[in-house]
């Protein structure tokens, strides 16, 4: 029988069902009385400098209350203190299409929306750079005026250990050259937001956020109101992947909007606006060096990345850093070097999405790593399993490894897909592909400097054996207020249905850094487990004088204290809420987590990449491609993940598996692309994420290492999980057809391409993907073209005919 | 969320009465005080595709008919030759026994359209006179206002697929129409005083802005059949998702049997031209033949020349042409007595 509870248990969600029946309150379900609609005006123009806004005609419209435009909130913000280059609505320059300029508070949704036509904006065009490579080499053209090369936003550049004397003494050495393109998160939910500016002088903000913590401070700063005056209330988010994590225009602007009119306003943004208000997974070119030995032990690798950031900077230093520091935690890597350059686009920002950063260079390295298991002749998986790094280690960017079942993950997939048996045996068009991957159980720093908890939690024990727990996370669909609830119930002894969870409130609940980098389970689990410990031996103590026992023979579980001799005899749960309370007071206790110090190194940059705990996992996908018409169907992705413990199996499985769809929407169709800056497919229609009827039959393995410093051995497993999918999709589409993908999405164009099959002199190529740094996809202004031309040549043409 | 330009909704009781409303409403008459020029009055369905489109401000009538409340404008009539009203849901001709057996190919169609909850609003009549799409032009106001605007609904504008086009290249999308047309359909017009039947084939063009060749004061009301003895058909959609989206190409066929030997036969494709197309230079090759591997080759071959996809759809103009050939060979090879 297990030692547990409540932990390890397939209880249903604490809130499954509000979720279900539609009963949970998204912050566009909230209505107050005389409560006011917003909506925000657009920028029309990739680049341009604004001469004049002018709001008059539409103040004089009969039902607006108030409008407000960039020059009332003038103050920079942004998600990283150190790179805060946004407003909350543009100022004086507008550098994506989408970008919010101004906004409108009316009495209803429909006069808002008529109101924004009148807004005059006096726009002077300024030439807009799309590309990686133009925002490298432009001098003359400067998005943000600060940048000190070009377009450049970041410039890092890393090196560990003898990158020379390690390519000097490898056997083989690949070069390869990686794209993957942009994406978007497509949360179901589109953000929305609810400002109350009471006569109090007090500021109440509901809203789809995943950080309000961050959120309030960036209230204060832009809207030059104390943080005491505001209370944010981050509302359940009906997803958000990274979408809902930075501070959003429409927030500042409904905040604002309510101070002026002393009215509730509400902005909920619609699909189209989801998709400029983006921060989606960036658009990244990658060359990667990888020296073998024979059996091939690595000897170096020189990963190399170029972001497109789009308009902002959202977490792009975070992101870029990402990119190159989570490489070296899965396989022994003696001699690491990293280059990566974040370049700023006239496009919506790019930030993190699920994976954030390491999912494009995992990708790559993945797919690497398979190509030079072929060269060496080795078979993939075993090749994997020889060259882990250990558990209990240190990387070569000095990064502290603890748990490691990576090498678990792979035996697991082997005994669930016979992958090294099938590999190569399923005849053409059908294939069978393999990655491994990792990720971060929270991010080792927090994003503003500061000494103080990562996670706050405060636990009240009622009159009654009520338990309330209290936490500044942000449910956001992954099950957060029930892994508080379940380590709070475990600790306590009751069931997490008896728990009332208080989460993402900045009055009522102590601050967790919110909900991005996986780190919620980990960190807040930990402050829920340490105020709960505390409360507990507060009970125990007080049933063992009842009970005339020695405490150390007490256990807690079911709703009862009992003596673990004799289970018989027990006090119940809300009885010894009472003796504890009549010898303590007040039944309340604080408990907090922060990640020890030295899981990292010291060096500039070495903020990004320690954890507390790296999760582990890798997939097989079996993929079938359509010869003729170049269409790919997944029809099976396994993942096998080392979540350190399953805090809640089926909750588990439901990440890995939601992870599985989402990395196969990546790569088989997603992108975020662009024609002369208008976003090409900005509708739900259009922008291609997967429907059920596409989704591939998705199987979860879960791997327990048990983390020593976990809440009750767990790790992470929102994100690592999809990273391993979009490579093993790659790879087994190699072994369907022969051709490497060194590019994302996998469409039915590459493929004909690659088979030949594109036209009728098609030759058949072994690979699709970039040779360089230089654009693929011809001339990128050429869309641009399209939207300036004029109608001479059809004139021209008509009358020719 | 968008939301719908306001208008004015009338509910007739019948046809003639939506035809009468149409004429008194100033049918084909464009009002340019809106934004972009648009229809002043304009007949509803389902409205599966009008009101999404009327939210993006593509249309802003200022009056809406709806057929929904017209006594007896759902319903199929199998009496040796089907006849279906038009304003039967595309669910129910996907679901109908007899249709599935005999017209094989429009149940195909009409169940391949977009979700299921669309198919339970959308009806066939809709289907047929579905609006071209361009994703130069499905898009919201304020998308197309940072376009500038193309050709479909500002006709001094340049069409954006091809600045150079005299005509607007919006694509024919509608799934039931290729199926239609390969099973020989007819439909009835009425206006306001008359009524006529034309041939399916007849009622399209080829331009994005005016597709339809009936006119704007004419109601379409039923959709006939011919017998359907021997006949086998069938419809192949390409899509780059299982459910919701529009054809980005699509073939259907039709052969009737003389003993082993193909009697008749049509082709007609969709998604690759403003209009759907009757392939007769690939049909023909089939008559006579016993749908062999070359001749179904032939007729693949007549279907990927005629077949000319812009870049303005989901998908790729070189994958949607192949499609075109290879959806011909797999629709044909199907067609072959088991």
């Amino acid at each position: 029988m297990s030692e547990f509870s409540v932990i390890g248990r397939r209880l249903p969600k604490v809130n499954s069902w509000t979720h279900l029946t539609g009963e949970a309150r998204y912050a566009d379900d909230f209505f107050l009385p005389r409560m006011l609609y917003g909506r925000l005006l657009r920028s029309t123009r990739p680049h341009a400098r604004i001469r004049r806004v002018d709001v008059t005609r539409a103040l004089a419209h009969p039902g607006v209350v108030a409008v407000v435009t960039g020059a009332d909130m003038p103050e920079k913000m942004g998600i990283m203190p150190s790179t805060q280059d946004e407003t909350a609505l543009a100022v004086d320059r507008v550098r994506y299409v989408g970008e919010p300029v101004a906004a409108v508070a009316a009495l209803d949704e429909d006069t808002a929306f008529d109101a924004l036509s009148l807004i005059e904006v006096d726009y002077e065009d300024l030439e807009p750079i799309f590309t990686i490579e133009e925002a490298l080499e432009r001098e003359d053209v400067k998005i943000h005026d600060e940048a000190k090369r070009a377009n450049v936003f970041k410039e890092v550049h890393l090196s560990f250990g003898d990158l020379d004397g390690g390519f000097a003494a490898a056997d083989h050495v690949r070069d390869d050259w990686f794209f993957f393109e942009g994406n978007t998160h497509a949360p179901i939910e589109s953000h929305s937001a609810v400002a109350s500016y009471g006569s109090d002088d007090k500021l109440t903000l509901w809203t789809a956020t995943q950080v309000p913590h961050y959120l309030h401070r960036e209230l204060e700063k832009v809207l030059g109101l104390p943080r005491s005056r505001i209370r944010v209330i981050a509302t359940p988010n009906g997803g958000a992947f990274g979408g809902k994590s930075d501070p959003f225009g429409h927030e500042f602007a409904a905040a604002l909007l309510s101070m002026r009119t002393r009215r509730p306003v509400k902005i909920t943004l619609d699909r189209e606006e989801v998709f400029y208000a983006h921060r989606g997974r960036h658009p990244v070119k990658m060359r990667i060096r990888t020296g073998v030995k024979k059996d091939g032990e690595i000897t170096a690798v020189h990963y190399q990345s170029w972001l497109d950031g789009g308009a902002y900077a959202s977490y792009g230093i975070a992101t870029t850093y990402y990119t190159g520091a989570l490489l070296t935690v899965t396989y022994r890597i003696p001699a690491y070097k990293f280059d990566g350059v974040r370049v700023y686009t006239n496009k919506p920002p790019c930030g993190p999405k699920r994976g954030h950063g390491t999912t494009q260079p995992r990708y790559g390295f993945e797919c690497q790593i398979d190509k030079i298991a072929e060269d060496l002749g080795l078979d993939p998986l075993d090749y994997r399993k020889k060259i882990l790094q250990p558990p209990n280690s240190r990387t070569v960017n000095e990064l502290r490894i603890t748990s490691m079942g990576l090498g678990d993950c792979l035996d697991a997939l082997q005994r669930a897909t016979r992958y090294s048996e099938r590999r190569g045996q399923l005849g053409r068009g059908k294939g069978l592909g393999l990655a491994g991957s990792a990720y971060i159980s929270g991010a080792g720093l927090p994003i503003y400097w500061n000494e103080m908890p990562h996670s706050g939690a405060e636990i009240r024990i009622d009159r009654g054996g009520g338990v309330t727990v209290m936490c500044g996370t942000s449910e956001i669909g992954q099950g957060s207020d029930n892994m508080l609830a379940s380590v709070a119930a475990e600790a306590l002894g009751v069931m997490p249905g008896d728990v009332h969870v208080v989460s993402g409130d900045t009055s009522l609940a102590p601050v967790d850094l919110g909900s991005y980098s996986s780190r919620v389970t980990f960190m807040a689990g930990n402050a829920v487990r340490d105020a709960a410990m505390k409360l507990r031996a507060l009970l125990v103590a007080a049933a063992a004088e009842k009970l005339e026992v020695p405490a150390e023979r007490l256990l807690a579980a079911y709703g009862r204290i009992y003596n673990r001799d004799d289970p018989t005899k027990f006090v119940a749960f809300a009885d010894a809420a009472v003796l504890a309370e009549s010898k303590h007071g007040t039944l309340v206790a604080a408990g907090s987590y922060k990640p020890p110090k030295g899981i990292g190194g010291s060096f500039k940059g070495a903020g990004v990449g320690p954890t507390p705990a790296y999760s582990y996992q890798a997939a097989v996908a079996e993929v079938s491609v359509d010869l003729e018409t170049g269409t790919v169907t997944v029809d099976k992705v396994t993942t096998a993940h080392d979540c350190g413990r399953a805090l809640n199996p089926a909750n588990v499985e439901g990440q890995v598996e939601g992870s599985a769809y989402m990395g196969y929407g990546e790569i088989i169709g997603e992108e975020q692309v662009f024609r002369g800056g208008l976003h090409k497919k900005p509708s739900l229609l259009d922008y291609k994420i997967p429907t059920s009827l596409d989704t591939p039959v998705l199987e979860a393995i879960v791997v327990e290492s048990v983390d020593a410093e976990g809440p009750f051995g767990a790790k992470e497993a929102g994100e690592g999980p999809l990273n391993p999918v979009i490579p093993a999709i790659a790879n087994a589409v190699y072994d369907a057809i022969g051709v490497r993908f060194d590019e994302t999405p996998i469409t039915p164009e590459k493929i004909l391409d690659a088979l030949g099959k594109r036209d009728r002199r098609g030759e058949p190529k072994t690979r699709i993907g970039p040779d360089g740094l230089a654009e693929r996809n011809g001339d990128p202004k050429r869309a641009l073209r399209r939207l300036t031309a004029s109608t001479d040549a059809r004139e021209r043409k008509r009358s020719v005919e | 969320m968008l939301r719908l330009p306001r208008f004015r909704l009338i509910e007739p009781r019948s046809y003639g009465e939506a035809a009468q409303l149409l004429a008194e409403n100033g049918a084909g008459s464009l009002d340019r005080t809106r934004g972009t020029p648009t229809l002043r009055v304009m007949l509803v369905a389902g409205g599966t595709d009008l009101f999404p489109n009327m939210k993006r401000r593509q249309f802003t009538p200022e009056v809406l008919i709806s057929l929904a409340r017209v006594r007896d404008a759902a319903g199929i009539e199998s009496n040796g030759h089907l006849d279906i009203s038009a304003g039967t849901t595309l669910s129910a001709v996907a679901s109908d026994a007899g249709i599935r057996e005999r017209y094989t190919a429009l149940a195909q169609a009409a169940e391949l359209v977009s979700t299921p909850q669309l198919r339970n609003m959308g009806t066939i009549g809709g289907n047929i006179c579905l609006d071209t799409r361009c994703n130069w032009y499905d898009q919201s106001l304020f998308w197309r206002t940072a376009e500038g605007f193309c050709m479909k609904t500002n006709p001094d504008v340049v069409c954006r697929v091809a600045t150079s086009s005299p005509r607007c290249l919006a694509v024919a999308s509608a799934d039931t129409v290729p199926a239609l047309l390969v099973l020989g359909a007819r439909v009835q017009l009425e206006d306001a005083s008359s009524a006529r039947e034309v041939p399916l084939s007849e009622l399209y063009r080829e331009d994005g802005i005016s597709p339809m060749a009936m006119r704007q004061d004419e109601v379409l009301t039923d959709i006939t059949f011919p017998e359907s003895d021997g006949w086998r058909s069938t419809y192949m959609k390409l899509r780059d998702r299982g459910s919701f989206d529009f054809p980005i190409a699509a073939v259907a066929a039709a052969v009737r049997w003389d003993g082993s030997r193909v009697a008749a036969a049509r082709i007609a494709i969709t998604a690759l031209g403003s209009r759907p197309l009757l392939v007769e230079t690939a049909a023909s090759q089939l008559v006579g033949t016993r749908l062999d591997d070359v001749t179904i080759a032939v007729a693949a071959e007549a279907v990927h020349k005629v077949a000319r996809p812009m870049d303005n759809t989901s998908g790729t103009i070189s994958q949607r042409k192949r499609a075109a050939l290879v959806f011909t060979e797999r629709a044909l090879r199907s067609l072959r007595p088991a």
